[in-house]
C-alpha cells in the first residue's frame, strides 16, 4: 500500500467490513470486521461452513446486500472507488460490467422465461459495450472457449432445455460478457455431480487465466478451492480464522479450526465382510425393472444387503439410486423382478404389505428441512411411528421417545416439546434418524442424508449411524454421490449408471483398480487436496475429453 | 404444440360435462320452486279450467325428465322455448340483451385490465412507498363500496352536478359507436372501479412473490435497472396467477352486473333476468342461467390455457 506500484495492483481492498442481518425485529451483526485484499488477476478462495458469511461477503464486494441485510461498517474500495458511499445508480453501473457474479444454482439463476443468449447479451447491450449481433457473436465464442456443445446453437435454447453442468458454464460465460475485472463465484459447482464438476472447474480456471480476471471463489469444499485459488481465507461465523497461500494453507494450517476441517475426511471404520455359511440377506433386490409412466428408469438391478452391513449405492443424479429405494419401500412397484425380505418375497406395492413388513424398512431423507413437519412437536414426530407400529400409549410412549432421543444424543427434557424450525440442520437430521428408529426396523435406507450438511456436522451424523448400527445390528442402504462418505462407512459398494448396476463388490476391492470404466471416471473425478490434482488429471484425460465426460 | 391442443380439447370436454350437470341443476331447481307454474303465471283470478289448459299448453302434465330432455335438446340448438309472459321466443328476447351485456363488459374490461396490470406493476416497483399505500387504499375503497352506491355517487358528480355524462344509459338501434360509448360510460366506469382493485393487487402480489427468486437477484447483480427487473424478469413468470384473476373478473363483468344495470337502466341480460324471476317467466330464467354458466366455464378454460401458454417449459419442451 505504501508504494505506488502496489497501489496500482490492488483491485479490491476491504477493511473492517461489518454486515448486519435483520431478525426477530432487531439488527444482529453477522460479519464481524473482515479485511480482504485482492490484486488484479488473483484468485482468492473463501471457505467455511454455512453461516460463516462467505456469500454475504462476496456480495458485499459488489456493494450489494440482500434484503434483510445491510453493510453497517468498514470500507470496500474497488479500484479506487469507495463502494459503501457510492450512490445506488453508480453501483448498478459497476455490476455486470466490472464486477460479475456466478451463482450456486445456474438452473435457478437463469430466468426460465428467456433464452440463454438473451440473458447473456442483456448487460453488454445495456452498457452499450456492443451491439446485439456483436454481443451474440461474442457469446458464441465464449461458449466455444468453455467447451459447450454446439456453441452457435445452445444459446438459443431456454434454460430448462440445457443440463445443469452446461448451464453453469453458460453462466460463467455470461459473467464474462463485459470482460469484468472481478468475478464472484458463489459455490458454482456445489449442486453438480463430481463428473460434471470437473469440466466446470476446468472451464472456470481456463477463462479466468485467459482474461487475467481476478476472482473470489466461495465454497465449503477444500479440495475444490485448492484447485482454483492462489490464496485461501478461512471463515467461521463471520470472523476470519486465517489466511495464507494455498500451498501454505494445505501443508501447514495454523489454527485448530482449519486443522479440524482438514481432518474431517479421516473418519473411517473397518470394512465388515458378509456373514458366512447360509446366512440369508436382510434385503435382496432381484432383477428389478421399473418405469415412470412409459420411461424406463431401472433395468435388471440386483444386489443383496446382509444384517449389520452398510451397502453404499453410488452414481450421478439420474442414475436410479433413489428409484431403487422407492422400489424397495414399495412406493414404486417394479415392473419386473422381486424384492426378498429375509428370504420372503414382499408384495410389490406398500399398500399390500403388512404392518410388520412395513416397519422393517424405514427411510431417512436428504432434506431434513422438508422431511419434518414444521408445525408438529418433536415428541409427536418421533412418537407417531412408535404408537402406530408398537401400539405404545401414555407413559410407555413417553419413555420410548425419551429413549430414542437419548439414542440420537439429544437431551430428552430439552427437545421433547420443541418444533423442527428451532433446531439446526444436524439436529433435524438426528430427529429424522430417531423417527426411523422408532419403528424398530432391521433395515434403513439413508438417502443422501449428509449431503445437505456441513462437513463437521455430517461427520457427527456418520458416527451416530455407525454407533447405532453396532448397537442395534441394523442394515443400511446408503445412497450417496459423495465418494468420501462411501470410503468412510461402506462395507460394500454398488455403482449405478443410467438405471443399471455397472459394478458391485466389497469396498476395498472397489477402490482398487482395475475398475469398470464408469467407476474409474467417478473415482478419479473426486477432487483431492493436492493443488495440482486438476492439472494432472486434465493432462491425463486430455482437455478435449473433459467436455465429453460431462455428457455421459 | 400437439400436447397443448390435446389439453385444450380435454378441458373443453370437461367444460361440456360441467355445463351438462349445471343444466340439470338449473332445470330441476326451477321444478322444485313451490307452487304451480301455471297458477303463478295466470295469477289468483284464474279458474280451474284455464289453469288446466295452461298446464296442457306448457306440457306440465308430462313427467319432468321428459320435459328436461326436450328442453335440453332445444337449448343445444339455440331454442330455449317461448316466454310465458310475452309469448315471444326466448332466444329473440335474450339475443340483443346479451349483446348489450357483452358490449358493456368488453367496454369495462378494455379499460380495467390494462389499467389494473399497469398499476400493479407500478405499485410493485414502488412497493411500500406512499404511492403504493394510496393506490391500495383507493382501490380497496372502491371494491368495498357496493356498486349501486358507487353508481349513484358517479351519477351525482358526473351527471347531476356537472352534466358530463347521461345518468340513464338508454340505447337504441342505429346509434353510432361513439354515441354508444358515451351513453354507457358511467356504468362502464362503475364496473371498472369495482374490478380493478382485485386484479391490481394480484398483479402486485404475483410480482413481489417472485422478487426473492435467484434469477431476480442475478438480474440485479447484472446491473439491470429496477423497472426492467420487474417488467422483463418478474412479469413473464407471474402471468399464470394474473390471468386467472383477470378471467374471474371478466366472468363477473358478464354475470354480476345486475345492480349496475338496474341503477343505470341499462338494457342487459341482468335486468331481463330480474324481470323474468319476478314474473315467473321460467324459460327465460333457465336460459339466462345456462348462458351465465357457459360464460364462467369458457373464461376459466381460457385462463387455464393462458397460464399454460405463458409457461416456457410447456411451450418449448425439451
Amino acid at each position: 500500500m505504501t508504494t505506488t506500484k502496489q497501489k496500482k495492483d490492488i483491485l479490491l481492498n476491504i477493511k473492517d467490513l461489518r454486515i448486519e442481518g435483520y431478525s426477530d425485529e432487531k439488527w444482529i451483526e453477522i460479519v464481524h470486521g473482515i479485511d480482504l485484499t485482492l490484486h488484479r488477476g488473483e484468485v482468492l478462495g473463501l471457505i467455511g461452513e454455512s453461516g460463516a458469511g462467505k456469500s454475504t461477503i462476496g456480495l458485499a464486494a459488489m456493494g450489494f446486500a440482500r434484503d434483510g441485510c445491510r453493510i453497517s461498517g468498514g470500507s470496500i474500495e474497488f479500484d479506487g472507488m469507495e463502494l459503501t458511499t457510492t450512490p445506488e445508480s453508480d453501483l448498478r453501473a459497476l455490476r455486470g460490467s466490472r464486477i460479475a457474479y456466478v451463482a450456486q444454482s445456474a438452473a435457478a439463476s437463469f430466468n426460465p422465461a428467456h433464452k440463454i443468449i438473451d440473458q447473456h447479451t442483456e448487460a453488454p447491450i445495456q452498457y452499450r459495450i456492443s451491439k446485439r449481433l456483436d454481443a451474440q457473436e461474442d457469446a458464441m465464442q465464449l461458449y466455444e472457449r468453455l467447451r459447450l456443445p454446439n456453441p452457435t446453437e445452445i444459446g438459443f435454447r431456454y434454460p430448462h432445455q440445457v443440463s445443469g453442468g452446461q448451464l453453469q458454464r453458460a453462466m460463467t460465460a455470461m459473467a464474462m460478457a463485459c470482460r469484468p475485472d472481478l468475478i464472484i463465484f458463489d459455490e458454482p459447482t456445489t449442486a453438480l455431480d463430481v463428473t460434471t464438476q470437473i469440466e466446470v472447474l476446468a472451464a472456470i480456471r481456463d477463462i479466468v487465466d485467459q482474461f487475467n480476471t481476478a476472482a473470489i471463489y466461495i465454497t465449503h469444499d477444500l479440495a475444490v478451492v485448492a484447485q482454483m485459488a492462489d490464496t485461501i481465507k478461512v471463515l467461521l461465523k463471520g470472523n476470519e480464522v486465517e489466511e495464507a497461500s494455498t500451498v501454505e494453507m494445505l501443508e501447514n494450517p495454523k489454527e485448530d479450526y482449519t486443522k479440524s476441517l482438514w481432518a474431517v475426511r479421516s473418519f473411517q471404520r473397518p470394512q465388515k465382510l458378509r456373514p458366512g455359511g447360509d446366512a440369508v440377506p436382510v434385503v435382496s433386490v432381484q432383477n428389478i425393472d421399473a418405469a415412470y409412466g412409459d420411461t424406463k428408469v431401472l433395468e435388471d438391478v440386483s444386489f443383496d444387503i446382509y444384517e449389520g452391513m452398510t451397502v453404499a449405492v453410488v452414481g450421478e443424479s439420474g442414475s436410479g439410486k433413489s428409484t431403487t429405494a422407492r422400489c424397495i419401500t414399495g412406493l414404486l412397484p417394479p415392473t419386473k423382478g422381486q424384492i426378498l425380505f429375509k428370504g420372503e418375497a414382499l408384495p410389490p406395492s406398500y399398500k399390500n404389505r403388512t404392518k410388520d413388513q412395513l416397519r422393517q424398512a424405514q427411510m431417512i431423507y436428504q432434506m431434513a428441512d422438508t422431511a419434518l413437519n414444521p408445525k408438529v412437536k418433536i415428541s409427536e414426530i418421533i412418537g407417531r411411528p412408535a404408537r402406530f407400529y408398537s401400539g405404545l400409549h401414555g407413559a410407555a410412549l413417553k419413555n420410548r421417545v425419551d429413549e430414542l432421543l437419548d439414542l440420537i444424543e439429544l437431551e430428552p427434557s430439552k427437545y421433547y416439546n420443541r418444533y423442527p424450525p428451532e433446531l439446526s440442520g444436524g439436529q433435524k437430521q438426528r430427529i429424522g434418524i430417531a423417527r426411523a428408529l422408532a419403528a424398530e426396523p432391521t433395515f434403513i435406507i439413508c438417502d443422501e442424508v449428509t449431503s445437505a450438511l456441513d462437513q463437521l456436522v455430517a461427520e457427527g451424523i456418520l458416527r451416530l449411524l455407525d454407533r447405532l448400527q453396532k448397537e442395534l445390528n441394523l442394515a443400511y442402504m446408503f445412497i450417496t454421490h459423495d465418494l468420501a462418505t462411501v470410503r468412510s462407512i461402506a462395507d460394500e459398494v454398488v455403482v449405478m449408471q443410467r438405471g443399471k448396476v455397472v459394478e458391485q463388490g466389497p469396498k476395498e476391492e472397489m477402490f482398487q483398480p482395475p475398475h469398470h470404466a464408469y467407476t474409474d471416471l467417478l473415482l478419479s473425478s473426486v477432487p483431492e487436496m493436492d493443488p495440482n490434482w486438476l492439472t494432472t488429471l486434465l493432462e491425463e484425460r486430455g482437455v478435449d475429453n473433459v467436455g465429453e465426460a460431462a455428457d455421459v | 404444440m400437439g400436447d397443448i391442443l390435446r389439453l385444450v380439447a380435454r378441458r373443453l370436454g370437461l367444460g361440456v360435462v360441467t355445463l351438462f350437470v349445471v343444466s340439470i341443476l338449473i332445470f330441476f331447481a326451477v321444478e322444485l320452486l313451490p307452487g304451480d307454474i301455471a297458477e303463478a303465471v295466470l295469477g289468483q283470478s284464474a279458474t280451474q279450467e284455464t289453469v288446466a289448459a295452461m298446464r296442457e299448453q306448457l306440457g306440465l302434465d308430462r313427467p319432468a325428465p321428459v320435459r328436461y330432455v326436450e328442453w335440453l335438446s332445444g337449448a343445444v340448438q339455440g331454442d330455449f322455448g317461448v316466454s310465458l309472459v310475452s309469448g315471444e321466443r326466448v332466444s329473440a328476447a335474450i339475443g340483443p340483451r346479451f349483446r348489450n351485456t357483452l358490449f358493456l363488459a368488453a367496454y369495462a374490461a378494455v379499460i380495467a385490465v390494462p389499467l389494473a396490470i399497469i398499476l400493479g406493476i407500478i405499485v410493485a416497483l414502488l412497493r411500500n412507498t406512499v404511492f403504493d399505500r394510496v393506490a391500495n387504499v383507493l382501490t380497496l375503497t372502491s371494491i368495498s363500496s357496493p356498486e349501486f352506491f358507487l353508481g349513484y355517487i358517479l351519477i351525482l358528480y358526473l351527471s347531476v352536478k356537472t352534466s358530463m355524462f347521461p345518468a340513464i344509459a338508454s340505447l337504441s338501434h342505429g346509434m353510432s359507436f361513439g354515441d354508444l360509448l358515451y351513453r354507457s360510460f358511467l356504468p362502464a366506469l362503475t364496473l371498472v372501479l369495482v374490478v380493478t382493485a382485485h386484479m391490481m393487487r394480484m398483479t402486485r402480489a404475483a410480482i413481489i412473490n417472485l422478487l426473492a427468486s435467484p434469477y431476480i437477484e442475478m438480474a440485479r447483480l447484472k446491473g439491470v435497472p429496477p423497472w426492467k427487473v420487474i417488467v422483463r424478469h418478474a412479469l413473464p413468470n407471474a402471468w399464470a396467477p394474473i390471468i386467472n384473476v383477470v378471467a374471474l373478473n371478466l366472468a363477473y363483468l358478464i354475470t354480476g352486473v345486475v345492480l349496475v344495470e338496474v341503477v343505470f337502466v341499462y338494457p342487459g341480460v341482468g335486468q331481463l333476468l330480474v324481470d323474468a324471476v319476478s314474473k315467473r317467466d321460467f324459460p327465460v330464467v333457465q336460459a339466462c342461467c345456462l348462458i351465465f354458466a357457459a360464460t364462467f366455464i369458457l373464461l376459466n378454460l381460457a385462463a387455464d390455457v393462458g397460464s399454460i401458454l405463458t409457461n416456457p417449459r410447456l411451450r418449448h419442451p425439451k
